[in-house]
């Protein structure tokens, strides 16, 4: 914690210098969406007033220098989650959604059948689900189901039961909801053992700690930049290199093939196989200069801050409110995120959210995109706040006095 | 930005607090219809039971935050027992009532005249239209009734 200088990551984010309404942004929405240092939108600008041309066809200087950019963060992605072979193991796409897309409708077209089965966990963010509905309903295979326990974590006894005979497990390695932090290493070796391949939803975790696809021996991996300080627009599919040559095209268009005849196409047998049209070149760069921006903290550094922060803050909710306000997730911060989400006792949470924004407190109410679990632990919707690299104990402070007033108004 | 004290009117509160005409119909005689607002979770069931012209009882059950439970109970209390054309024109200056023109959120141009004074205790949640994102929980309802009736031609 000593070294670590969140003050001067919140001086790097203009946006957490707004006023609301008299109040100073109390910023505690970044699972959401993490706000954006200057390092990142000065890249971009600078990109777009110095280098912004189409890639891969110029061969002037500019479509060089734009070329050089995209592919340079193609590269910067990789070796952040330590990809083997970067240049050949990187996808960029829309999102973590879009990544997921692209997971089930190329490789999971190109390989399930209606006898296969994969796996996914009651704890999924729809980007996690809905695909694999869509694919199911069109070749009919079955999916099965990791439950989670009262203890807010994977259950994992029955999973090398749920994984026999399945072709795929793909789960969160942090909930968005609960804050569990899911045992990936663990979740891959009992995958690989039993001849499956593990997919893992990295949208929360990659920002909050180190992320390591050789370490935890992972097939697949999706994120989405704007969750890392860098710009909405673009996120990241990793798959090995021996997989994703097998896999056939996503979407169809220019840039994505080897030849092409009146009679039909050849597609490019690189990653830009996966990359049809125009991509998205000055986020590509914003995304490079989060990475940057994340590496010169220390992912390990903004884990650490991030732990502490999670702790003062459920220790000094449990004191303060005494079971007015209960946390829906584990309460061993080694288990988990800087993710809260908040059950105040008879306060809807869009009620609680409404009156925190009075205060000037970001929070998101609602079912955070994973209806199946909020219906496993039969909660309608929850008050999520949630820590990024900039917060402070502070922000904690201004939101426990917004929850007094909220009890206040409703008790 | 508006205050708390817009939204949060002592009414609603208690309409909140102590909803009324909550509960189940037996189905039949009495028609049920769900409606749900994906943005927030919030799920809604109205039973009514309607006759000879009337709504002759409503009750609502589901969950939801304190501006569509307590609308719901407002207008619980608003139909029960009124005559069907009655019913639809109370939806009708309701609906007007939730009804934000972007020039009015600009403070442009005055509010499209609603009587205030016909809507009785339902004018209080006349401030849920300067929190645009909760003018969706104020009309679940009333969306919710309107089916209803549509479903069963009255
Ligand atoms: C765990 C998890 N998965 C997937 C997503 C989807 O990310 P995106 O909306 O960027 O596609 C999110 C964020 O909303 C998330 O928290």
């Amino acid at each position: 914690m000593s070294s670590y200088d969140a003050q001067r990551v919140r001086a790097d984010v203009p946006l957490l210098r707004r006023v609301i309404d008299g109040h100073p942004i109390t910023y505690l929405d970044s699972a959401s969406t993490a706000l954006t240092p200057r390092p990142v939108i000065e890249a971009m600008s600078r990109y777009y007033e110095t280098r912004h041309a189409n890639v891969h066809r110029g061969v002037y200087t500019t479509a060089e220098e734009a070329t050089a950019s995209y592919e340079g963060a193609r590269v910067a992605a990789g070796v952040f989650i330590n990809a083997r072979h970067p240049a050949q193991e990187i996808v960029f796409t829309k999102n973590t959604t879009e990544s997921f897309n692209l997971l089930a409708k190329s490789w999971g077209r190109a390989n399930l059948t209606s006898s296969d089965a994969i796996v996914l966990s009651e704890m999924e963010h729809h980007a996690n689900l809905i695909p694999w509905f869509q694919l199911r309903d069109e070749i009919g295979f079955s999916i099965r189901f990791l439950p989670v326990g009262e203890d807010f974590r994977l259950d994992l006894g029955p999973l090398d039961q749920l994984l026999a005979g399945a072709k795929l497990l793909s789960v969160s390695a942090m909930s968005n909801v609960l804050g569990t932090i899911n045992p990936v290493a663990t979740l891959s070796a009992a995958a690989h053992a039993a001849g499956a391949l593990i997919a893992v939803d990295a949208a929360q975790s990659v920002a909050h700690g180190v992320t390591d696809v050789q370490e935890t021996d992972v097939d697949f991996l999706c994120f989405s930049a704007h969750k890392m300080m860098g710009p909405t627009g673009i996120g990241v599919f990793y798959a090995k290199r021996d997989i994703i040559a097998n896999m056939p095209p996503f979407l169809g268009g220019g840039g994505m093939i080897a030849d092409v005849r009146l009679d039909g196409y050849t597609p490019a047998t690189g990653v830009e196989r996966f990359e049809a049209g125009t991509p998205m070149i000055a986020e590509a760069v914003g995304l490079h200069a989060a990475l940057r921006y994340l590496d010169n903290l220390g992912m390990s550094a903004i884990a650490e801050h991030e732990r502490a922060l999670t702790a003062d803050a459920l220790g000094r909710l449990r004191e303060r409110f005494d079971g007015r306000v209960r946390v829906i997730g584990p309460a061993d911060v080694h288990l988990r995120g800087g993710v809260l989400s908040l059950d105040v006792a008879g306060v809807h949470p869009h009620d609680v959210a409404q009156v925190l924004d009075q205060h000037g407190v970001c929070v998101r109410p609602g079912h955070h995109c994973a209806k199946p679990l909020m219906r496993r632990f039969d909660l309608p919707a929850t008050a999520r706040a949630s820590f990024g690299a900039y917060s402070l104990t502070t922000d904690t402070d201004v939101l426990l006095d917004g929850l007094d007033h909220v009890l206040e108004l409703f008790g | 930005m508006s205050n708390l004290e817009d939204l949060y009117r002592e009414i609603i509160l208690d309409h909140y607090r102590s909803p009324r005409n909550r509960g189940e119909l037996p189905t039949p005689p009495a028609h049920q219809v769900e409606g749900f607002n994906p943005l927030c979770g919030d799920e809604i069931t109205v039973y009514i039971d309607v006759s000879d012209g009337v709504l002759q009882d409503i009750k609502i059950a589901g969950h939801g935050c304190s501006i569509s439970q307590s609308s719901a109970s407002l207008m619980s209390a608003a139909v029960k027992g009124k005559p069907v054309s009655d019913v639809h024109a109370t939806i009708d200056s309701f609906k007007r009532l939730m009804t934000v023109h972007e020039s009015q959120l600009d403070d442009q141009v005055e509010p499209e005249p609603v009587d205030l004074r016909k809507l009785g205790e339902l004018a209080a949640l006349q401030g849920v239209v300067k929190f645009p994102v909760r003018i969706k929980c104020a009309t679940l309802a009333w969306n919710t009734l309107t089916q209803g009736l549509s479903e069963l031609n009255a």
